[in-house]
């Protein structure tokens, strides 16, 4: 599993700011940022180095900030490489709350972040489609 | 003026009548009543010892509490046989406070709402709609016995379904309006969007109270409704509305101080203050059977206005209500504390106890939004979850307070903390806030 910073963010100017600031001048460094947000409030989904520290940072910082458990899955960059993911999960009936993909930049894969309402069954379904996940200390440093 | 007899009375002549009244309410409270025989014995005083209103201040309070600690008719001084009518208040944590009336009591109330109709300029030729809501809430049915009193022609429309009080308004000529002042506005804004001006039309005036209104308000009704807005004021711990009325001058409410006698105390000290010095408004009933008050503390901040009235009536004046001593809020005629909303939020995992609740004006009509801080203790990665528990807590709080609110999840920690009493409400109804 992959462990992903989520915070509660309301929609004022300057907020995200804010936040990334904090996590700069921690010296943390994010891999990847993803916005869900309605007109009054957003939820910010990091994927960064030492998450947990990450997280003690933010609500020092007077951020609402908590770790949620993530599947990260290494998909190849071509047209159709997600759906492939995305069918093996459905076959089994496994809903996806929200996903996002970010690519490295040495490689020729995307990295896809899954937020599955089933973990386990996820897994013994990609494992199944023979879909490789993705190990949390090749994203990032682990805390 | 309806009664000149009384509302013209000499100062001396009515203060007389005042103890005289004062006398007998006592007695009676004294025998009929364990609570003021309690609270009379404790502070070592018996009735007999009451011969002037200099005597007053040292006759024990009554408050809200113990209304609702006599919950429902523990304060009552006359057998339920007696009671022809009861009427409660909204309260706080579900516990609502219970008053009844003999027929001596609906009858008296009928006059004194026809004095307060007649402040506004109303006779007997007057179409008078009644656009408070009847029930429980003293307001629509007070209004309505005056109405009948005076003799002007009643029309029991109640609150609600806006365009049918419009079409009523105009289809059957009526003249007089009462409500409260921000439904006066929603009508004449409703009238206005079915092509109709309400300033063309015979209404001519209203009587408005139940809620806080500003000066600033009376000027946008009497603009919009081409009327004379009176503020007419009541509680029915007390009476409901009668208690004190303005008249067509517009300077100050006139209580009517042979049924009520009214003092302003320091709220701190609780030491009666002079005329003219703001403090909290407390009255005694003196003609009331059915559940008299012996110096109830309203919460409500006024003053008396110092000197006579154009009017030519001798009763005092109170100032328009300035405020609260309490954190009571009137929302659209309901009273709400803020410890209601507390209650619910502590039932509901994924937010914490601390709000605010901000106050606005949306059109016409007061606007209640309450910011809640979502836990920090929960983890929230889902939209989804967060609308999900957003719509939670505005069910929960419309539920048990009885009036639609918008709620908006803010971040943890983010509501101002302060020493002591927390700002827990931002009130920008009178200071042209919208939302």
């Amino acid at each position: 599993m992959v462990e992903q910073v989520s915070v509660f963010l309301e929609n004022t100017t300057g907020r995200l700011a804010e936040l990334t600031r904090a996590l700069g001048d921690a010296g943390i460094n994010m891999r990847a940022l993803m916005v869900a947000d309605t007109t009054e409030f957003g939820v910010v989904r990091i994927i960064c180095d030492t998450p947990r520290r990450a997280v003690k940072v933010l609500d020092d910082a007077g951020f609402g900030a908590s770790l949620t458990e993530v599947l990260a899955v290494e998909v190849p960059d071509r047209p159709g490489g997600l759906a492939d993911v995305l069918e093996a999960l459905q076959a089994d009936g496994i809903n996806v709350e929200y996903a996002y993909c970010f690519v490295e930049p040495s490689g020729d894969a995307a990295i896809d972040i899954l937020r599955v309402d089933e973990p386990d069954r996820a897994r013994e379904a990609l494992a199944r489609a023979g879909i490789a996940l993705v190990d949390a200390s090749a994203l990032y440093e682990a805390d | 003026m309806y009664q000149p007899e009384f509302e013209a009375m000499g100062r001396s002549e009515l203060e007389a009548l005042q103890v005289e009244r004062l006398k007998a309410t006592l007695e009676r409270v004294y025998a009929a009543v364990p609570l003021y025989k309690r609270k009379f014995d404790e502070a070592g005083i018996k009735p007999s010892d009451v011969t002037s209103l200099d005597d007053l201040p040292k006759l024990p309070f009554t408050v809200k509490d113990d209304l609702r600690a006599a919950y429902p008719y523990g304060m009552f001084a006359a057998p339920l046989r007696d009671i022809v009518r009861v009427h409660a208040s909204s309260g706080t944590t579900g516990q609502i406070t219970v008053v009844g009336y003999t027929r001596g009591d609906v009858d008296r109330w009928a006059d004194l709402m026809a004095r307060t109709l007649v402040c506004a300029g109303a006779t007997p030729d007057d179409v008078i709609q009644v656009s408070y809501g009847y029930g429980l809430f003293t307001g629509g049915l007070g209004v309505h016995y005056g109405s009948e009193r005076l003799g002007a022609t009643t029309i029991p429309i109640s609150g609600g379904n806006t365009k049918r009080q419009v079409q009523v308004l105009k289809d059957f000529g009526v003249t007089g309006l009462g409500a409260t002042p921000s439904y006066a506005l929603l009508i004449g804004e409703t009238a206005l969007e079915m092509g109709i001006d309400p300033k063309e039309l015979p209404l001519r005036f209203g009587v408005f109270g139940a809620e806080p209104w500003s000066e600033n308000m009376r000027r946008q009704i009497e603009e919009a409704l081409g009327i004379v807005a009176i503020d007419i004021y009541g509680l029915s711990e007390v009476l409901g509305p009668g208690v004190a009325s303005e008249c067509i001058h517009k300077c100050g409410l006139h209580v009517n101080e042979d049924h009520f006698i009214v003092e302003v105390i320091d709220p701190k000290t609780l030491q009666p203050l002079p005329d003219g010095e703001r403090g909290e408004v407390v009255f005694t009933t003196i003609t009331k059977e059915g559940i008299p008050v012996i110096r109830y503390r309203t919460r409500d901040i006024s003053r008396i206005v110092p000197g006579e009235c154009a009017c030519g009536r001798t009763f005092r004046r109170l100032e328009r209500i300035s405020g609260r001593t309490d954190d009571m809020l009137i929302i659209r005629g309901v009273n709400i504390f803020p410890s209601q909303i507390e209650q619910v939020l502590t039932g509901i995992p994924g937010v914490a106890p601390h709000y605010q609740v901000v106050l606005t004006k949306r059109g016409v009509m007061d606007h209640v939004e309450v910011h809640v801080e979502v836990a920090p203790e929960i983890a929230f990665d889902e939209v989804k979850a967060l609308e999900a528990l957003r719509r939670t807590v505005a069910q929960e709080i419309a539920s048990a307070l009885a009036i639609s609110i918008d709620v908006k999840l803010v971040e943890p920690k983010s509501i101002q903390r302060s020493e002591g009493k927390a700002k827990r409400v931002l009130d920008l109804r009178n200071e042209g806030g919208t939302a």
